[in-house]
């Protein structure tokens, strides 16, 4: 035992923990519930013993055990109350001591993993394995995930509650699924974690600190999923994507919190550092044969945006390729568009503009904003002012995020003062 | 735990497969079963008559009412059932994966209640 703990030492030591020690309480005492509460229980007691005789060696293992021994004395506790005898308690006194202190770091792994997998099985809803994830395997407080999903924390927790209820009542297992489908289960945890990450991405314009939060424990999830995971194609494509945006999270707004496009951003604020550890994920994930993820795909574009010493140094052509590559992967109305946009670089606004009005005439578009504000900087680069006005006014109707309004509306103002002009002739 | 795997198709598009077809859906039926007997997972299953046979009850106020047709109206139509035994949603939801049906119909996945 090390020397009496402070308070903010212990709060560091439990952020590090609460995944790890969850997920192997959830695997010794099999109920998600009693982990929780056994969870709690533990950190409370560290809380007023670390203090007194210092911070354990092994933490890690000292929050498991404390856990379990007080999950058993729960259950006892129980027993005698209810004076009903199951064969649980015997079953839990076999995995003592002995086996927390053994375990080594492929078993705690393991444990990790068997949690992501059940949080993101793919018979509880996209929401519920999103809500899921960022409660049990990040650890974040009811009271948070109910923040980054805009409802109160009462709805959340009995959202939190029916998806734990449909793993005990389906038989969800708490298991690494079998070789043969592992593959697609992998696909379905990464849309999770890009989920969780673009959860915070798309909303994040300095205005609410959760989504800086997700950000972050969307690239702690893409890592530890590396580790887990290691020399997968998707999972180091993912990471790599999450790092080269998350790297331009401070130039995308100014100040005063608008909206910064790529092409005006202050390129000596973007992170080095995420920067070039993500562009050696682009480059490992790419370089494994057999395998092309669409998450690699969209890091390499990322990766050819941060590679420009500016803006005009973009190679464009080579986006359109890999675009184009997207587009065979992963048909979507969005990589349309950006592909479209990305050709309007090369090939200029009129053919750019002709991909996206048949794009449109295909009504397969769900971000209407992101289609009528392209088409509206295509048609203001074509000059066709009042046209793009239109399509400025259009992009404003159908977006909520108060950024992109001001955007939006600082555009159509510089218009109005064209078009406003008096024309001669 | 046991499961239910309820068998929905469109039943027009069943009434609508050649005889050939038809013997090759009746025997991949047989092999199935015969695979998840062998594995202990089996434990009953049966092939329903067409909707148009069936009938609904409802008892309100004391009294019976009898209706044509089944309760709801839908594309797919409850065609048939197996109750397995399985050790979890994966191990279930594997075996209805392989049941023909699934080729063009879908099926629904229901833990079964335990009595204690």
């Amino acid at each position: 035992m090390s020397e009496g703990a402070g308070a903010a030492a212990i709060e560091e030591v439990f952020r590090r923990e609460a995944g790890q020690v969850l997920a192997t309480l959830i695997r010794l005492l099999g109920d998600f519930d009693l982990a929780e509460e056994a969870q709690q229980e533990a950190f409370a007691t560290a809380v007023e013993q670390w203090p007194l005789h210092g911070t354990p060696a092994n933490p890690r293992a000292w929050l498991i055990s404390t856990g379990r021994n007080k999950a058993i004395d729960r259950i006892r506790r129980d027993i005698l109350f209810r004076t009903k005898i199951s064969g649980e308690l015997g079953a839990l006194e076999l995995n003592t001591d002995a086996a927390v202190d053994a375990a080594d770091e492929e078993v705690f792994g393991d444990d990790r993993l068997r949690l992501i997998f059940t949080c993101c099985h793919p018979a509880l809803n996209a929401e519920a394995q999103i809500a899921l994830t960022l409660r049990e395997v990040c650890g974040l407080s009811t009271q948070a995930v109910a923040r980054a999903f805009l409802v109160g924390e009462d709805t959340m927790a009995q959202r939190l509650v029916r998806a734990k209820k449909k793993i005990r009542d389906a038989g969800i297992p708490y298991e690494t699924p079998e070789p043969s489908v592992l593959e697609q289960r992998i696909e379905g945890v990464l849309a999770v974690v890009y989920g969780v990450f673009t959860e915070g991405y798309a909303a994040t314009v300095g205005m609410r600190l959760i989504d800086i939060e997700l950000c972050e424990e969307a690239i702690r999830l893409g890592r530890l999923l590396d580790t887990l995971l290691p020399d997968r194609a998707g999972v180091m494509g993912l990471l790599a994507l999450m790092l080269l945006h998350d790297a331009r999270r401070a130039s995308r707004t100014s100040d005063t919190g608008d909206v910064v496009l790529l092409e005006s951003q202050d390129r000596s604020r973007w992170d080095r550092r995420e920067i070039s550890e993500g562009l050696l994920l682009v480059d490992r994930s790419l370089s494994i044969r057999g395998q092309v993820s669409s998450y690699a795909v969209q890091a390499a574009i990322a990766a050819l945006h941060v590679r420009a010493e500016d803006s005009s140094a973009t190679d464009w052509p080579q986006i359109v390729g890999l675009y184009e590559v997207l587009l065979r992967l992963q048909p979507t109305p969005v990589i349309e568009l950006n592909h479209a946009v990305a050709v309007s670089m090369v090939d200029g606004p009129a053919r750019a503009l002709d991909l996206i009005d048949s794009l449109a005439a295909r009504g397969r578009v769900t971000q209407y904003h992101l289609l009528h504000a392209a088409r509206g900087r295509l048609l203001q680069k074509l000059g066709r002012m009042r046209e793009a006005r239109e399509a400025y006014n259009a992009a404003l109707s159908t977006t909520l995020l108060e950024p992109e309004r001001r955007f939006l509306a600082a555009r159509i103002a510089a218009i109005q003062g064209i078009c406003e002009a008096p024309v001669s002739g | 735990m046991n499961y239910l795997l309820l068998i929905y198709a469109n039943e027009a598009d069943l009434m609508g497969l050649s005889e050939t077809a038809l013997q090759k859906v009746v025997s991949e039926y047989a092999d199935f079963t015969k695979s998840i007997v062998q594995a202990g997972n089996f434990k009953a299953a049966d092939r329903l008559k067409p909707v148009s046979s069936a009938s609904t009850v409802r008892v309100r106020n004391g009294k019976t009412m009898i209706t044509d047709g089944p309760f709801a109206e839908t594309r797919e139509q409850l065609g048939g059932y197996y109750l397995i035994e399985a050790k979890n949603l994966d191990e279930a939801t594997a075996i209805a994966a392989r049941i023909p049906g699934a080729q063009f119909g879908s099926i629904e996945v229901r833990p079964v209640w335990q009595m204690t």
